[in-house]
């Protein structure tokens, strides 16, 4: 009996699942389309100089940036920013784990380091082109000397907030320095080095693009510049959109490595507020 | 035992109530080896004087700026363009967060929207603010205003849905209307992460600010650099960067100070005075 009702249900429930993905859907992309569609009126019935319609930034983005350009000049951009973030994650990390269990270093440094973090990233460049030169290099040491700081900042913070019954448990059940730092240190200052980390790639982003838009030659920012200049305006904006399409990659690789990371913290938070 | 009790936590208080001097004396201590430092690296030539002056060749062009009306016109530019953007960020990031927030319906039909245009880096529009209003100060605001908008919005839009649900059934039940409701209920719930997005959206605007100063070329601290630099005036491009660096101090302080006072009744900042 019971056996036939669940099949007289399950179908019925399947056809729910089916309209509740539906209209999840609907949600996810009615209004990206409805903007999309008005824009695409808008620009057939009033041309805009600036503003062209989205299909031929559509056909611009394929002629641009799919054949060689990706590989002269997206390529290189995105490497130059990934060795920029992970060096900035790596010495930040290190250096702020060094500076937060050290106590007399952490505060003869802090106020320096607050410092630092509140020049505006963007005025280094000039200054490490004139030392450097324009070159890969500088390109990488502007991100680094840019997005360092809320990594690191945010690591010393983090390590100093660590539960301090739980380092004397640790140093009463002889752990040592190495299983110390792996066990508590390093995971309870996780969601501030993460918090730090979110910062220092949209900082890192900003940094390649500009530092391409005005010391170099070739490069994704160098591009967008260049069609600007030469009144390439549907070039332009596919430009515009890579760049935004890197920032949302960026974004969805960092909530992946977050929700790893972090997956203990956020079930400690759920517990907490249910 | 009440009695034994006592003095425990009255003991580490009145020890508390006297800073140890420690920190400050290492603090003066770093910032004077940092400036030691950075008098040494050029002095005995591990980088090129040429580029990277002394620090007291830097710090005395910084008090030549500071007597200089010039140097004054550029900061206030810098900063008027910097309080626009954030006026105008913060009223519609308010607006539009709190009608978004709000209404279940576009929260949920915006979302993806949000998320896609979220990580758009604001310098990406540089090209399309320079087309559109030439080198001017409306192409910076158009800048700064896409950059802090955000910070704002999410952060009400997540202030805004916050609202506790036993407070929310309790204002129901007592009748309280609609207009009511936001007022008690919602602005004091929101208020906290509000001043968390101001927060960041005011040091977000003023790197903003600059950037545009330099990239753009509308007058202010930014421009100011940019000319020093091509016309090899080291000291004072240096001097410039240290400005920079106090203005970004100085708001960050300011902010965080306001923050405080407008949230003094709130539980993340009584509970530190209690502790």
């Amino acid at each position: 009996m019971t056996l036939y009702t669940s099949t007289v249900v399950t179908p019925r429930r399947r056809s729910r699942v089916w309209a509740k993905f539906g209209e999840s859907t609907a949600f996810a992309l009615g209004l990206p389309i409805l903007l999309l569609v008005i824009w695409g009126v808008w620009a057939t019935l009033a041309p805009e100089k600036f503003f062209p319609s989205p299909i031929e930034i559509a056909q611009a983005f394929v002629q641009t940036w799919i054949g060689p350009a990706f590989v002269s000049d997206v390529l290189p951009s995105l490497a130059r920013l990934a060795v920029g973030i992970i060096l900035s994650i790596v010495i930040g990390i290190g250096a702020g784990l060094v500076i937060g269990l050290t106590r007399w270093l952490r505060e003869l440094l802090e106020p320096v380091f607050e410092f630092f973090r509140a020049v505006p990233p963007p005025v280094l460049i000039p200054i490490v082109a004139a030392l450097l030169g324009s070159n890969d290099v500088m390109k990488v040491v502007v991100i680094v000397a840019g997005a360092v700081w809320p990594v690191l900042l945010n690591t010393i913070e983090g390590v100093r907030a660590t539960d301090s019954v739980m380092t004397e448990t640790a140093r009463s059940f002889a752990l040592t320095r190495g299983e110390r730092l792996r066990h508590l240190v390093l995971p309870s200052a996780s969601p501030r080095i993460m918090a730090g980390v979110r910062q220092c790639l949209s900082i890192a982003l900003i940094l390649m693009v500009i530092s391409e838009m005005f010391y170099s030659s070739a490069g994704l920012g160098f591009r967008i510049v260049y069609f600007q200049r030469n009144y390439l305006i549907a070039d332009m904006w596919s430009g515009i959109v890579l760049l935004g399409l890197i920032g949302i990659l960026l974004a969805v690789i960092f909530g992946f490595v977050e929700r790893r990371v972090l997956r203990w913290y956020h079930g400690i938070k759920e517990v907490e507020h249910a | 035992m009440a009695t034994a009790d006592l003095p425990h936590p009255v003991a580490p208080r009145a020890r508390r109530r006297m800073p140890s001097p420690r920190p400050v004396i290492l603090g003066i201590a770093g910032i004077l080896g940092f400036l030691l430092v950075w008098q040494l690296l050029p002095t005995i030539g591990v980088v090129n004087p040429a580029y990277f002056p002394t620090a007291t060749a830097t710090l005395g062009e910084l008090g030549e700026l500071v007597r200089d009306v010039e140097f004054w016109r550029n900061v206030g530019r810098t900063l008027t363009a910097w309080g626009i953007g954030l006026l105008i960020a913060t009223v519609l990031a308010c607006v539009l967060g709190a009608v978004v927030g709000l209404v279940p319906f576009l929260r949920r039909a915006t979302h993806t929207t949000v998320e896609f245009l979220r990580p758009i880096p604001s310098v990406a529009l540089i090209p399309l603010a320079v087309l559109m209003f030439g080198y001017q100060l409306q192409a910076a605001l158009l800048i700064i205003v896409f950059a802090s908008f955000w910070q704002v919005f999410v952060q009400v839009l997540y202030g805004v849905a916050d609202v506790d649900t036993v407070a929310r059934d309790t204002a129901r039940s007592y009748g309280l209307g609609r207009g009511a409701r936001i007022a008690h209920l919602v602005f004091p719930t929101a208020l906290p992460y509000l001043m968390t997005g101001l927060r960041l959206a005011a040091t977000v605007a003023l790197i903003l600010s600059i950037t545009a100063e330099m990239f753009i070329g509308n007058p202010g601290i930014g421009r100011a650099i940019m000319f020093a630099q091509s016309a090899g005036q080291w000291p004072t491009v240096y001097a410039l960067v240290v400005v920079t660096g106090l203005l970004g101090l100085i708001v960050n302080i300011i902010f965080r100070l306001i923050e405080r006072r407008a949230l003094r009744w709130h539980q993340s900042v009584r509970g530190e005075e209690v502790l």
